[in-house]
């Protein structure tokens, strides 16, 4: 009768011009040399290149860490915030949104300039702090969210059925709330691998992160060199998200 | 067929598929000017979808809809002279009560006064007087669904359909609804669609039941006759409570079930032909003397079920039986039985095996229903060749695990015999097998589909 | 005494968290130019952000200007186009829904430094000289996604009849889109909007790969050349901390006003 499906044609061609053709993009300058002949040679660089290649193992490092050190901090704090015995007010939860609708940049050079005054030296120590206090947030809402929407009576289940209050936290709650993990570890661990201007400015440039080359060889017109580092995040990536994805559905189908 | 010329809605070879699946298959049925049609059936059966295509919400694949004798297929929901009250009323939430029921007036274009007192009037109608300016959202589910009557009542149409108008309410709320409803129809004179799965409801309100099951219609009557006088074992069972037996017709007014000759009212059906019998539990005699009885049982259980007990007998033949009766029987006394003939209705069967059309892959396999059996070789029958398959419905073997099976499937339809459970399987590819077991499974278990090469019949097809 | 140290745990934690914001703020009210330096109470940099009278302040103020455009137009054609695809993918099934749901979560999923570059090279390819345009786009890239999934759950609450009943009633297909069918998705349409207009003020790395070489800032990117030239202009910290409390101001009401809905609700 009325073809309303056809409405999203219009957002479907928007999608392959501007997300699809893209990407594609990327893929095809990453295998071209400068002359524009398909060409391996951006990607042998890579793996040739020393710097580039200690660049991207800080990177992945430097995210572990800090999407640990979030999971850490971040999950009890959820919890807390999540308990109706512990915490009573609706507020501290969205105290601890706030800064995510703050510019992320403002927030970083904040933090900078903090150390800077406290005299403390910039380097791996403060862009692991940085980045922590810039991601914090990111782990903690949705760990909030899908503790605070559990439904109470499978904590009441294992109550019955004898288990002690610890056993409830280690074998029904957190097993419950790995969703609400792994969503926080694709906020977090994602922009941490990608970020450049963080890290600038919390090492004052003596560390660099991986989306820092990608930047600096668009900026210097090697675009090739440029796409072929990121179509290896790209790869990077996308085996997280598949990885993250399947955690979900195996963990959709517990419930 | 004759069609009367005070009908109202004609559908002439209604047809709609959904993919693979028919819900509608070749529907034939007229509706006359003021008359209370119940569509009637399960989940599934089509009868929404037979609803949404008078409305014109759903287009038929084929087949005509007629209103007043012009051609409405293919009109546009909004230029039908009729109005909806839909299943979960579907109020505009962002209207108020006034506005929802004022909605098709206002788009008419009918005068600001004119709108107030019929809105007024229509409200009066269905006693919601007082709650024009109330927010929808904040009404009881009754409340809401006297709205939604209102609301398609005000624009005065030919004919309302009302799509499970009830079927949200409570029990208590449904009965009050139910006459209030009837009441409406006998005020106002115009044509009701009435769509439910609820026989209870449809025997209530209806002049006219219409039974549907998967797709087709099953049989259309008033409500005594769908009671008394089914057409076949799926519309006993889904009306009121009945024991299904497999019986014979031995000759005309004689009919041998539960392993005994009755004497019956039914003619014409040939001579030792299969046949299903019904007979309601309400219509066995039960008494404490065996003498004088056509046939005797032991009393299994006995459940007070407020105006009479219900009982299930075991026959001496083996047949499980539900009676039901005002007396209460003691449980394990031998009671004596009887049945009158005029209460036995007896039915075609609608089969009597499964049969499918199949191919041999090889001398010793045939492939039918899109799974591959081993048989046992037919002198004349070789691979490639196209043929008859027949089963016995006790030749099916059901399996607990889909992948046990050579096909798999899901338990469709669960009919029992009295000494045994036969059931309706859907397979994954859409067929149907039916199946005689004395295993007791669920409607919607997912089970394998298993037959051994002994029960598998073949028959080359000579064509 | 468990309440009291997960209390603690928490503050502590939040203190953290908002202590460098504190720090800028405090330092707002201070002429000095260097951080740190406390040269007594002065709301001169306030009045320097608010009258230009200083260095670059035209720069500082164009950029705040054009942060505020780009997001209004690319939140606005996002929400436009978000809300007829969410439409029109709700009413999809198959193959074409999954698919065309699964490029809408790639802007979602990517980082933005790799949309960024993705588009820049897009650009560069096609020979579009790059600008307010090109931002503007790639703005409309990475927020259309967040609408058509705030829109989407609108529809999928609402009663599937409702815009049948509409017919059912009289109404042509527009008119029941327009009287029936909008109204029930406004909300969804709105919170995609503020959504996408957050996202887009918020964006950095997309904007300094597509903004070209005209000198295009937005605050972020002005940020970012500024910080690089050593040292935050002072004006910047004012301009900080008004954005913090207004940021920290509306959601604590929003928040607050729906608890208080929610409580009024349930009752």
């Amino acid at each position: 009768m009325i073809k309303r499906q056809h409405w999203s044609i219009p957002y479907f061609i928007f999608l392959v011009f501007f997300v699809v053709l893209p990407l594609v993009l990327v893929a095809v300058y990453a295998f071209q040399d400068g002359t524009g002949h398909f060409s391996l040679s951006n990607i042998v660089k890579f793996f040739s290149d020393g710097d580039a290649l200690s660049t991207f193992a800080v990177s992945l490092e430097v995210a572990v860490e800090n999407t640990a050190i979030c999971i850490l901090l971040g999950y009890p704090a959820a919890w807390i915030l999540a308990n109706k015995k512990l915490n009573r007010s609706a507020v501290t939860i969205v105290l601890f949104i706030i800064p995510m609708w703050i510019n992320a940049l403002m927030r970083t050079l904040a933090t900078a300039e903090l150390f800077n005054m406290l005299g403390i030296g910039l380097g791996k120590g403060t862009l692991l702090f940085g980045m922590v206090y810039d991601y914090l947030p990111f782990m903690i809402y949705p760990i909030y969210n899908i503790l605070n929407k559990m439904d109470k009576s499978y904590a009441e289940a294992a109550e019955d059925l004898g288990a002690t209050p610890s056993q409830v936290f280690w074998k029904v709650t957190v097993p419950l709330s790995m969703p609400g993990v792994v969503s926080g570890i694709l906020m977090v661990f994602m922009p941490t691998v990608s970020t450049f201007a963080i890290s600038e400015f919390l090492t004052n440039n003596k560390i660099k992160l991986f989306g820092t080359i990608i930047q600096e060889n668009i900026n210097s017109s090697m675009w090739n060199y440029g796409a072929a580092l990121s179509l290896i995040m790209l790869v990077i990536i996308g085996i997280t998200t598949l990885f993250n994805n399947e955690e979900e559905t195996k963990e959709g189908g517990v419930i | 067929m004759a069609i009367p010329n005070d009908v109202i809605i004609n559908i002439e070879h209604v047809s709609k598929s959904f993919g693979d699946k028919k819900v509608l298959d070749d529907i034939n049925l007229y509706i006359k000017k003021g008359e209370f049609l119940t569509l009637l059936g399960p989940s599934g059966c089509g009868k929404t979808t037979m609803l949404r295509i008078i409305a014109g919400f759903a287009q038929a694949d084929c087949g005509i809809v007629s209103m007043d004798g012009a051609d409405i297929t293919g009109v546009p929901p909004y230029k039908r002279p009729l109005n909806t009250v839909f299943q979960r009323y579907a109020l505009f939430p962002h209207l108020d009560v006034y506005d929802n029921i004022a909605f098709g007036l206002k788009l008419r274009g009918v005068p600001k006064d004119e709108i107030e007192k019929k809105v007024k009037k229509v409200l009066k109608m269905v006693s919601m007087s007082d709650y024009e300016d109330r927010d929808v959202e904040s009404l009881s589910g009754g409340q809401q669904q006297r709205v939604a009557i209102a609301r398609a009542l005000v624009n005065q149409p030919k004919v309302l359909l009302l799509d499970e108008p009830l079927a949200a309410l409570d029990l208590k709320m449904r009965k009050d609804m139910q006459i209030e409803l009837k009441e409406m129809h006998r005020k106002l004179g115009i044509t009701f669609i009435y769509v439910t799965h609820d026989q209870e409801e449809a025997l209530t309100l209806s002049d006219t039941i219409v039974v549907m099951n998967g797709g087709k219609i099953q049989q259309i009557g008033t409500p005594t006759d769908i009671y008394n006088e089914p057409q076949n074992s799926f519309v006993a069972d889904f009306i009121g409570e009945s024991n299904i037996l497999n019986g014979t017709m031995i000759k005309d007014r004689e009919v041998s079930f539960i392993g005994h000759d009755f004497e019956c009212v039914d003619e014409g059906f040939g001579e030792n032909v299969p046949v299903d019998v019904v007979v309601r539990p309400e219509d066995i005699y039960i008494m404490n003397k065996t003498e004088g009885a056509q046939f005797t049982g032991v009393v299994k259980s006995c459940t007070f079920k407020g105006v009479h007990y219900e009982m299930f007998v075991d026959s001496d033949n083996g047949y499980e039986l539900m009676i039901q009766d005002y007396n209460a029987f003691e449980i394990g006394s031998t009671v004596g039985l009887l049945i009158k003939p005029c209460d036995i209705q007896v039915m075609h069967k609608e089969r009597v095996e499964n049969r499918f059309e199949g191919e041999m892959t090889a001398d010793d396999t045939v492939k039918f229903l899109g799974g591959e059996f081993k048989v046992e070789p037919v002198e004349g029958v070789s691979a490639g060749d196209k043929v008859e398959v027949s089963v016995a419905f006790s030749g099916v073997d059901l399996l607990d695990h889909t992948e046990e099976g050579n096909l798999s499937g899901e338990v469709h339809f669960i009919l029992y015999k009295g000494d045994h459970y036969h059931l309706t399987v859907l397979t994954d590819d859409g067929d149907f097998v039916w199946v005689d077991t004395q295993d007791i499974w669920d409607k919607g278990d997912l089970v394998g589909i298993n037959i051994e090469s002994k029960d598998i019949k073949i028959t080359k097809k000579n064509d | 005494m468990k309440r009291v140290l997960s209390q603690i745990y928490v503050w502590i934690l939040l203190i953290l968290l908002y202590s460098p914001l504190v720090f800028i703020a405090i330092f707002s009210f201070t002429e000095a130019r260097v951080l740190g330096n406390w040269t007594g109470f002065s709301m001169k940099l306030y009045k320097n952000l608010f009258t230009g009278g200083m260095q670059g302040a035209s720069s500082l103020v164009s950029a705040v200007e054009n942060t505020l455009l780009i997001a209004l137009i690319a939140a606005a054609v996002a929400t436009l186009m978000g809300s007829i695809a969410a439409i029109g993918i709700f009413n999809m099934r198959g193959r074409g829904k999954k698919t065309i749901q699964f490029l809408n979560n790639i802007p979602m999923l990517n980082p933005d430094i790799i949309t960024g570059v993705s588009l820049f090279l897009l650009f560069v390819f096609l020979h579009i000289s790059q600008g307010y345009l090109t931002v503007i786009l790639a703005h409309v890239t990475f927020c259309t996604p967040y609408v058509v999934l705030s829109v989407m759950p609108k529809l999928t609450q609402m009663n599937p009849n409702i815009y049948e009943a509409a017919l059912d009633l009289g109404a042509t297909p527009s008119q029941a889109l327009r009287k029936v069918l909008i109204p029930q998705l406004r909300p969804g349409m709105i919170s995609g909007f503020i959504l996408a207009f957050t996202m887009s003020l918020d964006d950095f790395a997309v904007t300094f790969f597509t903004r070209g070489t005209i000198g295009l800032d937005t605050l972020s990117t002005f940020i970012y050349t500024d910080a690089r030239k050593g040292g935050l202009t002072p004006e910047l910290r004012p301009l900080m901390t008004i954005i913090f409390t207004i940021v920290l101001v509306l959601l604590i009401v929003i928040n607050v006003r729906q608890a208080s809905l929610a409580k009024k609700s349930s009752r």
